[in-house]
């Protein structure tokens, strides 16, 4: 490599780097990813991407099982874990190539070394601990990302004590599985491997699971997984994890009390610390925070021309918000004129579990705490005509107002492809539409979006069909 | 090409006007210096003349639009020679350069049809441009989208925009809400650009300009005396004049704002302003409402000289055919009820001015002369003071001099 020279260098090819780099080659900048072992990521080959793809063959396992009240039907139904996992790494790998080429076709110079600053515009790329490289760069952008957090005393070994890169590839359907931890990847693994078979419990610290959700979601969400089949505990801590020859002893704490359980598998999803070891941070003024760089609204470090994106630089942990910070960060350092900061109030989230769950802004509590005077309407998803007809009556959604404003401050649902609804508030808000706008906005018939317009019509007393 | 027809600025200011009516029709041929139309102003009512000859193609701004903007094009003149058809190629963004204000309505229909073309909702002129959120923000605060400065994608006013601003003092709404009367026991005039424009000057003078009042009981005997005598004198036919007593005010208020210079003085955020010239505004009362054309160099103009710059600019007022540059301007105000038998009245300044002096009718009192009880006529003036400017003993002095220069008419003269 002869040319070291470049305008920008982004160490971490994950969602937030290479939307990063591919936003500066449009900007006309001179760009080097520096990625160490897979261009997209986490995201793309251990996260969102595999998951959504085992969980497909799990919904569609889910589906044939049910063939008959379709009037379908499906005799022998079965499956193949080995041909789930390969499809599903199959997936990361497309996506992953297609990654490549995107940066080759905008000319961003892609090194394959680990990254790490070395000195004032440097970054030194190194490769099985030998240095390939150093480039030089005016501005440099750490996207290094996050990894599971491991607790102590549950380390992974890659037998009994899985973390997420484990569960992507079994090679067994466990029996009995425990799942510590009910943020989105617990939920996901649990509704997986529950639907193959498992016998799963659900551990979580809090009093409810996808404790990030407004609290009705919450409530739903557990009532539905446990009407499946899944045991739920809550407020429930794991003291002790005793792996054995074949199983797990949990030590599980309830109300003061412990009791052991058995389990084949364990599954920790207890969330992530930030990649910010070994990355040269020691020698520069980036201030890190509990695992997490300290960032401004520009995504600027404490160290002038060092920039911090997506995991690493804090909350929420969302590849999509990585990628924005990713855009606005180069944006702001090409001197775009009219940015403006990211707010976090407008990040959706969305969890692939069965009944799907997705959300935007404030729970009710929230918007309550920062006091605002609420409007709150909810439409269940059995009082629409498309869900009924998709055989998915279940969930609800709920949208919350400010009274005075008519501010959208949150929407949560619950239920069939609402991942794929959410975006319609996400950009309502960003419009800074009020109720009076959704109102007078037709939504299309059939349609499972349709439930959006009746839950803003609930919020003023004016639901239609319920 | 056919020539365009802008909508003139009649004042540095104007940012639109209505086109009130057009005196000439499509198919006119009119030569230059011909009248075409009629542009209502806040102020005043202008002619338009024709600058070039030709055929009156299409008129593009009926007569009666409101809120048209400065240089949209209102009518299109086709040259000697030119037919109809190069009218054709003229489509919305032709018709209205301000193109932000009027692109929608203009292409929902051709130009001619459009009943109101170039609508500018604020009065800034332009369209402005805010989220449905920030709007409603902005209506619940009382707050003037068009004072606010845009920070969302290309300007847009968003929620953060309008949820620091607090609303300028003249645009806070009442606490309590406007209980309308039932329909079909009033009329309801709208407002013209002239309501609008002393609605909010006023308004805003009244409640961010720190006034106090002084007020003198004048004598006026002598004056009466004097102007009997003058007006006596005064010849027939060409040079006729006749004084009024409003004239020797403003001719006494000249004269002590050439002893108190400090009284001719506009207030502004980084300094005072003591003007050189001592320009008079006479509040004068017209059908649409209040104006206050300008006497200028007062002090250099006789009695005579300013009875008739006066009488022609009330005149004029009166038809709405002022210039802007003749009540735009001024250091001082003067407004006299007197006529209507007003005993004494405090007037409201007129901003940037600092004082304006309101005076009564001329009445025979009972007064004490030398401890001898005597009739006299007397005028009661209130003089209105933005104390910001001059303070209250500057005020007292310049009120002192008019007094002692209109109770002794013959100073004057000097």
């Amino acid at each position: 490599m002869s040319d070291t020279n470049f305008d920008l260098v982004i160490i971490g090819g994950g969602p937030g780097g290479y939307v990063a780099a591919i936003r500066a080659a449009q900007l006309k900048m001179k760009v080097a990813l520096v990625e160490h072992q897979h261009l997209g990521g986490i995201c793309l080959n251990w996260g969102c991407i595999p998951t959504k793809a085992l969980l497909r063959s799990a919904e569609i396992y889910r589906q044939m099982q049910h063939a008959k009240d379709y009037g379908l039907s499906a005799d022998g139904i079965g499956f193949d874990l080995k041909a789930i996992v390969d499809r599903s790494r199959k997936v990361s790998g497309q996506l992953s190539g297609g990654i490549g080429h995107l940066l080759k076709k905008n000319k961003v110079t892609v090194f394959d070394g680990y990254g790490k600053l070395a000195g004032k515009g440097k970054v030194a790329v190194t490769k099985d601990n030998k240095l390939i490289t150093t480039l030089s760069a005016k501005n440099v952008i750490l996207a290094t990302g996050a990894r599971a957090r491991v607790l102590p005393g549950m380390e992974p070994d890659g037998k009994l004590i899985w973390y997420y890169k484990d569960a992507l590839v079994p090679n067994e359907v466990p029996k009995r599985l425990l799942v510590i931890g009910s943020g989105a990847i617990g939920i996901e693994f649990a509704n997986f491997f529950h639907t193959l078979g498992s016998q799963t419990t659900v551990v979580e610290m809090m009093d409810r699971i996808v404790p990030a959700e407004d609290a009705e979601v919450s409530a739903f969400l557990q009532k539905s997984l446990t009407k499946d089949g899944l045991k739920i505990m809550t407020s429930v801590g794991v003291k002790v994890l005793k792996a054995g020859k074949d199983t797990v002893s949990a030590t599980l704490e309830v109300d003061g009390v412990t009791h052991v359980e058995e389990f084949d598998r364990v599954i920790v999803a207890a969330g992530i610390v930030g990649n910010v070891e070994d990355i040269g941070l020691e020698t520069t003024k980036v201030h890190v925070d509990r695992t997490h760089v300290t960032t401004n609204e520009w995504c600027e470090t404490d160290e002038p021309g060092v920039y911090a994106i997506g995991d690493i630089a804090g909350p929420p942990w969302l590849a999509h918000k990585a990628s924005h910070e990713g855009m606005l960060c180069v944006e702001k350092i090409a001197g775009l004129k009219g940015l403006h900061p990211m707010n976090t109030d407008h990040i959706a989230g969305c969890t692939y579990c069965h009944p799907q769950v997705a959300s935007v802004g404030l729970t009710e509590a929230q918007a309550k705490e920062r006091g605002h005077k609420l409007k709150v309407g909810r439409f269940p998803f059995q009082a629409n005509g498309k869900a009924i007809a998709l055989g998915e009556p279940e969930g609800f959604i709920k949208t919350i107002f400010d009274e005075k404003t008519g501010e959208l401050l949150g929407a949560h649902m619950i239920g069939a492809e609402v991942t794929e609804l959410i975006q319609g508030f996400v950009v309502a808000m960003g419009l800074e539409t009020t109720e009076a706008e959704l109102m007078h906005t037709v939504f299309p018939h059939p349609t499972l979006s349709e439930m959006m317009h009746e839950s803003v019509l609930d919020a003023y007393g004016r639901a239609v069909h319920f | 090409m056919p020539i365009e027809i802008l909508m003139p600025a009649l004042s540095p200011t104007m940012t639109d006007g209505n086109v009130s009516s057009w005196t000439v029709k499509e198919g006119d041929t009119v030569s230059a210096g011909d009248i075409l139309c009629e542009i209502e102003t806040d102020k005043a009512t202008m002619e338009v003349e024709a600058v070039d000859e030709g055929v009156i193609g299409k008129i593009l701004i009926p007569g009666g639009t409101e809120h048209v903007v400065v240089n949209s094009v209102i009518a299109l003149l086709l040259e000697e020679g030119e037919d109809a058809k190069a009218l054709d190629g003229y489509t919305a963004s032709s018709v209205a350069p301000a193109a932000e204000a009027s692109v929608a309505p203009v292409e929902a229909a051709p130009a001619v049809a459009a009943p109101v073309v170039a609508v500018a909702p604020q009065q800034s002129g332009t369209r402005v441009f805010a989220s449905p959120l920030a709007k409603r923000i902005a209506a619940d605060k009382g707050l003037d989208l068009a004072q606010v400065q845009g920070t969302g994608p290309r300007g847009r006013i968003v929620k953060r925009d309008v949820e620091g601003a607090q609303p300028s003092v003249a645009a806070r709404p009442t606490a309590s809400p406007m209980v309308m009367p039932e329909s079909g026991t009033f009329t309801a005039i709208p407002h013209s650009n002239m309501r609008k424009i002393i609605a909010r000057r006023l308004q805003e003078s009244k409640q961010t300009v720190p006034h106090f009042y002084l007020t003198a009981d004048c004598r006026i005997d002598k004056l009466l005396d004097m102007r009997k005598s003058m007006n006596a004198a005064s010849p027939e036919g060409e040079g006729a004049y006749k004084i009024s007593v409003n004239d020797f005010v403003v001719k006494a208020v000249a004269k002590a704002l050439v002893e108190v210079p400090e009284a001719n003085a506009q207030w502004t955020d980084d300094a005072v302003l003591q003007l050189h010239a001592v320009d008079i505004s006479i509040a004068v009362a017209t059908p649409s409402g209040l104006i206050t054309p300008i006497v200028r160099n007062a002090d250099y103009k006789g009695l005579a000289g300013i009875s008739a710059a006066v009488k022609d600019l009330a005149g004029r007022a009166r038809d709405g055919k002022l210039m802007p540059e003749e009540y735009t301007g001024g250091g001082f105000s003067i407004s006299n009820l007197g006529m209507y038998g007003v005993k004494d009245f405090a007037a409201i300044i007129n901003p940037p001015q600092s004082c304006i002096l309101a005076v009564g009718a001329g009445e025979q009192r009972p007064i004490v002369v030398d401890g001898q009880l005597a009739v006299g006529t007397v005028m009661c003036c209130t003089l209105s003071v933005d104390h910001r400017s001059v303070d209250g003993a500057v005020g007292a002095q310049f009120l002192a001099a008019f007094k002692r220069i209109i109770e002794e008419p013959a100073l004057m003269a000097l």
